[in-house]
């Protein structure tokens, strides 16, 4: 793939497997399995998807952050930081370090736990702040200061541990830790998950300030289809290890051209509405095991013979708009477009 | 169950080399079933004999046929050993599961209990007890004490997984369908206990002898009864490595070592297999 | 500051407890024994020398307003207990008259200089190898160091002792393997006396860390293990923070927490391998006092020793309990 210079991420044929060694038996997890796609600077791309479908994993990739047994097999994930490339499919530890925090960072999954619950939060964004900064003294506590207003934290959260803030402001915390070197690519990972409806929405608008004020891109990842709605420019549905759809939000929404996403989208609840909404049957392939052909095949509605064997190649069906289907044209929307416009207001 | 015992032996080298030793002393143990002298009799051998053809360990100063004496020495401490366990196993589960679901003033009085327990150094008290029974102190008096001293630890682990339990739906359900409170520790709880006890039963036998061991070998036990450590005390107050009668000393140690290395990688090896953290652990790098 | 108020008084309420509770057991257990301390000293002295009836009842009269056996039990245990109060045990048979409280006091200073440093260094050296050993899985280094400490854990602390007893008495006589000091020092404030003492605690010292550092090691490695997996140690690696400020402040110092617990509730039971130690070779702490005493029969000693040893640990066990605050912050919030 041609590299655009207005991308700052390019994934290739990504394939990341677990693969481990377990009294003699030998398993293979394909977590990730041929995933090709590209982020935009100052975009922000929303990745969805149900548990267990691959997508932690492939931010992990992203995220540089796989350890043994995890281990990428093919492919290549290349950043494109202000003119330096770096790919980490094969990237040195000392190139790592370069990149992390300053210009790739990490907001990760459960607020409760990610924070060290013996050290001062001030002392903690010490460790991760100060050496990307490359600030010492009044000019790095101005910065970190700063931040903080801008997160609306007091300033005295810096003495505190992480057992005296409330959920929200931990997640805060985490958030602000995440971007105080602003950095131009942020990954998130189900920020809002375990948080009450008034705190997300808090936190999300902070996120999506933050990406504004930056310009930085930020992949978010979440299973709820509502924040999707609300944040994403862009949104990539993850299925079994692969990205069976990726386009615009509004197109994703109104006019889904995967039956998957089509049935995602229309699981969004809305008050009053009492219509039973289309259930999809089965679960989740194994990714040990996945099934042959399109990965879909066992659940969806659509399927044919042809599902069952060739694997649909993600096409381009309409401007900016992919999808991985042998019957796209045949895709219809499960609810009526207004309602998804209440959702998206 | 011979599944996970094949599985461990296959790849864990711990559990086959624990395996291994343990099954080898027990086999030494359990020959002095069929021994053809009394171990309790002395000077019925020429004394200080080295290992030959006739006496495989040799004899001792004090005339014994030290493969016998050795022979019946560990089967009375190994069953020693475990007849503490299953006491202190007993008394740990009811207090650890009785504590962790009841809760209240049951579990505070308890966990109190246990702390006096814990914070009394045991060695004092077992001399004490020695001081004052004398040779009335028999194997299953000090199985007795050694038990009331060996449960504090193990039922802090099984309460905290008992407080688990606690909140689980099964046991909602189990309480509102009219069980009673001992059925559903019985049934449904003991279950999930069972691994840490299985665990802690080899814990606990490796304490109990090593402690019988050390008052033996000071003399603080019934010298006539053949134990380990009565083993050693007799071939120390007879100064048996100045004399030259090395096999009395080397023989038992090393059999000694041979044991609790066995034990202790048995009961280790377990718990890794038990515990899924350590399991996924394993799988990875 | 007043929830670490409360914390406070409710451990020095189980501290008096322990105490307490002990230190009754111990009366109980003496005192309901078929041992008459009075018969037993009157045996020892009658069969040494010839003494006429009346001083037969003479001495045993002393005695027993000495013991305090002929009273009540209830009334007994309150004058046991307003005697210990006053520090006051009554004499030493082994050393009669020197009262017993005082050949204790000249022997917990051995004691504890023994105990103190042993377990001190055996806590930690053993955490931080073990810490190093979980945080560097595939180190040889460690792995090798793994399995000695996996094979020499379980061995009694007697059996190390003897061992080394042997090794250092016999086929290798370079240390000293008897007594507190040599015995043509003298005992002052002198360089000679110094490394006299050093010298001699060398054994006892190095049996005592051997047999502990294996748990510490294997113990520290096996929670070092777990928390290498929590959430923040890995969002920590991730966000590239040094290693040092890893291992250091996200590692050991959330592992260590447990290991503070553990060491409270090991302290039993390093103090009885002290006591054995101390017997192997011939250490003058209060271990090898307590052995004498009882087989020499002599009640007021193994009374005098088994308090002290009580309480010395049960006070041990309370000033690490109080140092938990400082090391986890949660626990101040309790």
């Amino acid at each position: 793939m041609t590299q655009d210079r207005n991308d700052i991420l390019t994934v290739d044929g990504l394939k990341a497997y677990y693969q481990m060694d377990y009294f003699g038996v030998h398993r293979e997890v394909r977590a990730v399995d041929d995933i090709t796609m590209t982020v935009r600077r100052n975009e922000v791309y929303g990745i969805a998807g149900e548990s267990s479908s691959g997508k932690t994993s492939f931010i992990k990739v992203l995220a540089a952050a796989i350890r043994p047994p995890m281990r990428i097999v093919a492919g290549t994930a290349k950043y494109d930081f202000k003119g330096k490339s770096f790919d980490v499919a094969d990237a040195t530890e000392a190139q790592i370090e370069a990149v992390r925090w300053k210009h790739l960072s990490y907001i990760m999954q459960g607020s409760m736990s990610v924070l060290n619950p013996v050290r001062r939060i001030g002392k903690t964004f010490e460790d991760f702040a100060k050496r990307p900064l490359g600030l010492s003294g009044t000019a790095y506590k101005e910065r970190v200061q700063n931040h903080l207003e801008r997160l609306k934290l007091p300033a005295d959260v810096l003495s505190a541990y992480p057992h005296e803030l409330s959920g929200g402001m931990r997640q805060r915390v985490t958030i602000g830790l995440a971007t105080v070197c602003h950095p131009e690519f942020v990954i998130a990972d189900e920020p809002t998950t375990a948080l009450d409806v008034v705190v997300q929405k808090e936190v999300l608008g902070l996120i999506r300030e933050i990406q504004q004020d930056m310009g930085s891109s930020v992949v978010f990842v979440t299973h709820d289809m509502s924040v999707h709605a609300n944040m994403a420019d862009r949104v990539g549905i993850i299925y079994a290890g692969r990205l069976v759809e990726e386009g615009p939000t509004r197109d994703m929404f109104f006019a889904p051209k995967h039956p998957y996403t089509a049935h995602l989208v229309a699981s969004l609840p809305r008050i009053g509405d009492t219509t039973q909404r289309p259930a999809l049957e089965g679960r989740p392939p194994s990714l040990a095991e996945p099934p042959a052909g399109c990965r879909f095949h066992p659940r969806c509605p659509l399927a044919i013979d042809k599902c069952k064997t060739d694997v649909p190649p993600l096409e381009t069906v309409a401007p900016d708009h992919r999808t991985a289907c042998w019957r796209w044209r045949d895709v219809e929307p499960l609810v009526a477009p207004q309602r998804v416009s209440e959702v998206m207001a | 169950m011979f599944s996970v015992i094949r599985d461990l032996t296959r790849y864990n080298i711990e559990f086959t080399i624990g395996m291994i030793l343990v099954s080898l002393v027990v086999v030494f143990a359990g020959m002095s079933f069929f021994s053809p002298v009394d171990p309790t009799l002395i000077y019925m051998a020429i004394p200080d004999q080295p290992p030959s053809g006739q006496y495989w360990f040799g004899t001792n100063s004090r005339g014994q046929d030290l493969f016998w004496q050795l022979s019946a020495a560990f089967r009375n401490s190994l069953i020693f050993g475990i007849t503490v366990a299953v006491l202190s196993r007993i008394i740990s589960i009811t207090v650890g599961l009785l504590s962790g679901y009841v809760g209240g003033w049951v579990d505070r009085a308890l966990m109190f209990i246990n702390d006096i327990f814990v914070a009394v150094p045991i060695f004092p008290i077992l001399v004490l007890f020695y001081f004052v029974l004398r040779n009335d102190m028999d194997s299953f008096t000090l199985a007795l004490i050694m038990a009331c001293f060996g449960w504090p630890f193990d039922a802090r682990l099984i309460r905290s997984v008992a407080l688990g339990l606690k909140q689980r739906e099964f046991t909602r359900h189990a309480t509102f369908a009219g069980m009673s409170t001992p059925k559903i520790l019985l049934e449904e709880h003991l279950p999930y206990v069972m691994p840490i006890i299985f665990a802690t039963f080899m814990n606990n036998m490796l304490w109990s002898i090593g402690l019988e061991v050390t008052l033996a070998v000071l003399g603080f036990t019934n010298l006539n009864n053949p134990t380990i450590g009565t083993v050693l005390y007799w071939a120390i107050s007879h100064s048996a490595i100045v004399v030259g009668v090395w096999w009395w000393i080397v023989i038992p140690v090393i059999l000694i070592v041979m044991t609790f290395l066995g034990l202790f990688l048995l009961a280790v090896s377990m718990n890794e297999y038990i515990d899924p953290r350590s399991r996924l652990r394993r799988m990875g790098a | 500051m007043h929830s670490y108020l409360w914390f406070f008084g409710k451990r020095v309420l189980q501290l008096f407890a322990v105490v307490f509770c002990g230190i009754s057991a111990t009366f109980l257990v003496t005192h309901l024994s078929p041992i008459d301390p009075v018969e037993q000293v009157l045996g020892r002295l009658s069969a040494r020398s010839n003494l006429s009836p009346e001083a037969i009842a003479a001495t045993r009269a002393a005695l027993t307003e000495m013991y305090g056996t002929g009273q009540p039990m209830l009334q007994q245990y309150f004058n046991f207990w307003a005697r210990l109060l006053r520090g006051d045990l009554g004499p030493s048979l082994l050393a009669f008259p020197t009262p017993a409280m005082d050949l204790v006091t000249r022997a917990m200073p051995w004691t504890l200089g023994l105990l103190v440093t042993s377990t001190l260094i055996t806590f930690v050296v053993g955490n931080l190898l073990g810490a190093l050993a979980g945080y560097n899985p595939d180190n040889r280094f460690f792995k090798a160091f793994g399995l000695i400490a996996m094979a020499v854990q379980p061995i009694p602390y007697y059996i190390v002792a003897f061992i080394l007893l042997i090794v250092f008495g016999f086929l290798w006589p370079v240390l000293p393997i008897s007594g507190g000091f040599a015995m043509d020092v003298r005992p002052a404030p002198t360089w000679q006396f110094a490394g006299s003492i050093l010298a001699h605690s060398i054994l006892p010292a190095l049996s005592l860390v051997l047999v502990g550092f294996g748990g510490w090691f294997l113990g520290m490695r096996a929670l070092v293990s777990n928390v290498v997996n929590d959430d923040y140690v890995t969002y920590a690696e991730l966000a590239g923070v040094a290693p040092r400020t890893i291992v250091g402040a996200y590692v050991i110092r959330n592992a260590l927490v447990p290991q503070l617990t553990a060491l409270a509730m090991a302290l039993g039971g390093v103090f009885s391998g002290t006591v054995i130690t101390e017997q192997v070779f011939n250490y003058p702490g209060i271990g090898s006092l307590l052995i004498d005493a009882v087989n020499y029969g002599d009640y007021s000693l193994v009374l005098a020793v088994s308090t002290v040893s009580i309480t010395a640990v049960a006070f041990a066990i309370f000033i690490i309990d109080m140092l938990h605050p400082l090391l986890d912050p949660r626990v101040r919030a309790e």
